[in-house]
């Protein structure tokens, strides 16, 4: 896919003080405070206090269950949480509804893929965009009160869509699109809005590794326009390739953070995500291969 | 078999009060479940609401004729709304069992005794003819030409029939070009992802069930302008005969719904016409002549089957998307 090679440039010095868990940062957009959320007898996410830095990238791994898309959720307006508050730029967000919350700047987009099939790839991009004037229900009558607005819209998306290299596709129902271009569309469609901080679910599962490249770049190319990224991720790899920050989250509740070399020697991780073998070839585990042999 | 009296009533169905009523209603249901996605099974009880809306304000309240059109759709507005709040918030399958269940509250309370001075109870309500056809421009006699020979009355009934037709189907065809209308199919397809993109949902399912809900109460009006409002007509049943018209010409089309109606009336009198003598003529066996009439309603059961098997976006509907049926 993308030719140009990612030199993602890390960003350092985002915290204050000693680097734990829900440590303060010197510019932080979202800030949450004991938040919790029970589902009967499981408490999914109970974070003391976290912040999230700005105009960079910060990862939130951990294991299944650890409450990532909980917390996703409810940072969102997806889900409200039992108690706790949060906030956007130092303004309170605690039960915002979720598209008021899209408005103010915070797009996301899903683990599962939310491509809205039966709709061209082209109108699924126009629905990102923010203000439209035709979207009141009196207006939309009235062709000449829109159509000016609706063509800069699609000029928009069209550039949008010639940079994640789907404009081929755009005539296209989005329905027949394959899981990675929707994964890129629904990246793209969530970039009409301008968003100011863009929250990626799990952005490169199932995702082949030629794609994850360009995903990758995309990614990077947000940070370099200036947008916080947090996005929910499992592979590694990627997560020290381009997070200048990580967040581990562990049974619902933050076990560490901080940049992504040093996350990965805390002994709380190994133990809680990474396994103790995380160095080791899978088939040495099971026994196939013997150690040392490659 | 006299095939000039079955060609003449079934040309006749073609441009019919009852086929226009139809037209209107699959155009309301069209905007509920063909674009918002909102799967309305009480599409009855908003014509319901509207015939009544319309005969009681000028049986009760001696309103005008068209004022008391005005106040038939905004009974539907009322309906749509009180029905909406509480079940948007549903899924689907939820929403299709309270529409259902709203549909048979309204057309009981208009069956029951208890409002029989407003309602009519069982008798319905009748003659409330005399503002609209004091209105009407057209001088006494006789218009059209063969099977479409109408007296001034009848003319009347159609013009008005024709014009809301047609500022329905403009209407539906200007809001599914615009913006508005995009949002509307988003969250059809997915009402969290059209979240998550900054839009007001619920509102929006709010505004497309009274839009619909309008659509269809004026389309119970259009039903009730020439005889009367019976309250057996809003049954279940009929809900259904509009979702076979609706699907018929394709469920996401502003045209489709039109010609859907078109052709359930026509094969409906062409069967309730050519049925009964295939019995007389002894071509049909092993029936009567009083059976073969609802073996109609058969006929248009196992064609709704094959429709949706063999095609399912309906005759106007978009091939492509057969291929994404969920």
């Amino acid at each position: 896919m993308s030719s140009k090679k990612a030199t993602p440039v890390k960003t350092s010095g985002l915290h204050i003080g000693a680097v734990e868990p829900g440590v303060k940062k010197t510019d932080p957009i979202i800030t949450i405070d004991k938040v919790h959320r029970q589902f009967g007898g499981l408490t999914a996410v109970d974070v003391d206090h976290l912040e999230i830095p700005r105009g960079v990238i910060t990862a939130l791994i951990g294991p299944n269950g650890a409450g990532k898309t909980t917390l996703f959720n409810l940072l969102t307006g997806f889900d409200s949480p039992d108690t706790g508050s949060w906030t956007l730029n130092g303004r309170s967000i605690a039960g915002v509804p979720a598209f008021k919350l899209a408005k103010m700047g915070q797009v996301r987009t899903f683990q599962l893929t939310k491509a809205l099939a039966l709709l061209t790839v082209l109108e699924n991009m126009k629905l990102g965009a923010k203000s439209q004037r035709g979207e009141s229900f009196i207006a939309s009558l009235f062709p000449f009160l829109w159509k000016k607005q609706e063509g800069e819209i699609a000029e928009k998306a069209l550039r949008l869509l010639q940079k994640f290299k789907l404009d081929a596709k755009k005539d296209d129902f989005a329905g027949s699109l394959s899981g990675g271009q929707r994964k890129l569309l629904e990246m793209a469609r969530a970039l009409m809005s301008d968003p100011e901080l863009v929250m990626l679910d799990e952005p490169m599962a199932g995702v082949n590794p030629a794609l994850t490249q360009s995903l990758l770049d995309h990614i990077l190319n947000l940070k370099q326009e200036g947008m916080t990224v947090l996005f929910v991720e499992h592979d590694m790899h990627m997560v020290s390739h381009i997070a200048d920050w990580v967040v581990v989250l562990a049974e619902g509740k933050v076990v560490a953070e901080g940049a992504p070399e040093d996350v990965m020697k805390n002994p709380a991780v190994v133990d809680a995500y990474l396994g103790s073998h995380q160095d080791v070839d899978l088939g040495v585990i099971t026994g196939r291969v013997s150690k040392g042999s490659e | 078999m006299d095939w000039g009296i079955i060609l003449s009533n079934t040309a006749q169905s073609l441009l019919s009060p009852a086929t226009m009523a139809f037209a209107l209603a699959a155009l309301g249901l069209a905007v509920h479940f063909g674009f918002a996605g909102l799967l309305n099974f009480g599409i009855a009880g908003f014509m319901a609401v509207g015939a009544y809306g319309y005969a009681i304000s000028i049986l009760t309240f001696g309103l005008p004729w068209w004022l008391s059109a005005l106040v038939g759709i905004a009974a539907a507005v009322l309906f749509a709304v009180v029905m909406g709040v509480p079940t948007l918030r549903l899924r689907g399958d939820y929403l299709a069992i309270v529409t259902i269940a709203a549909a048979e509250i309204v057309r009981l309370l208009f069956l029951t005794t208890a409002f029989e001075e407003v309602t009519g109870s069982a008798d319905g309500l009748f003659g409330y003819h005399a503002s609209f056809r004091a209105s009407n421009p057209f001088p006494p006699g006789t218009y059209g030409f063969g099977p479409w020979s109408y007296n001034e009355v009848e003319l009347w009934v159609l013009v008005i029939g024709v014009v809301l037709v047609a500022l329905a189907a403009l209407l539906v065809w200007r809001l599914m070009h615009s913006p508005w209308g995009r949002v509307i199919k988003g969250i059809r397809e997915d009402e969290d992802a059209v979240r998550a993109l900054g839009k007001n949902v619920f509102s929006y399912k709010i505004q497309a069930l009274i839009i619909g809900g309008v659509i269809a109460a004026v389309g119970g009006i259009v039903y009730a302008l020439p005889s009367a409002v019976n309250p057996n007509v809003y049954m279940t049943s009929l809900t259904f005969f509009v979702w076979t018209a609706l699907l018929l010409g394709g469920a996401a089309t502003v045209f489709g719904p039109l010609l859907g109606a078109m052709i359930f009336w026509v094969l409906q009198a062409f069967l309730s016409s050519f049925l009964p003598a295939l019995v007389a003529s002894g071509i049909l066996p092993l029936v009567s002549s009083a059976q073969a009439a609802t073996l109609r309603f058969v006929l248009v059961g196992v064609g709704l089957v094959l429709l949706v098997i063999f095609r399912p976006q309906g005759i106007l509907g978009d091939k492509r998307e057969l291929t994404f049926v969920k």
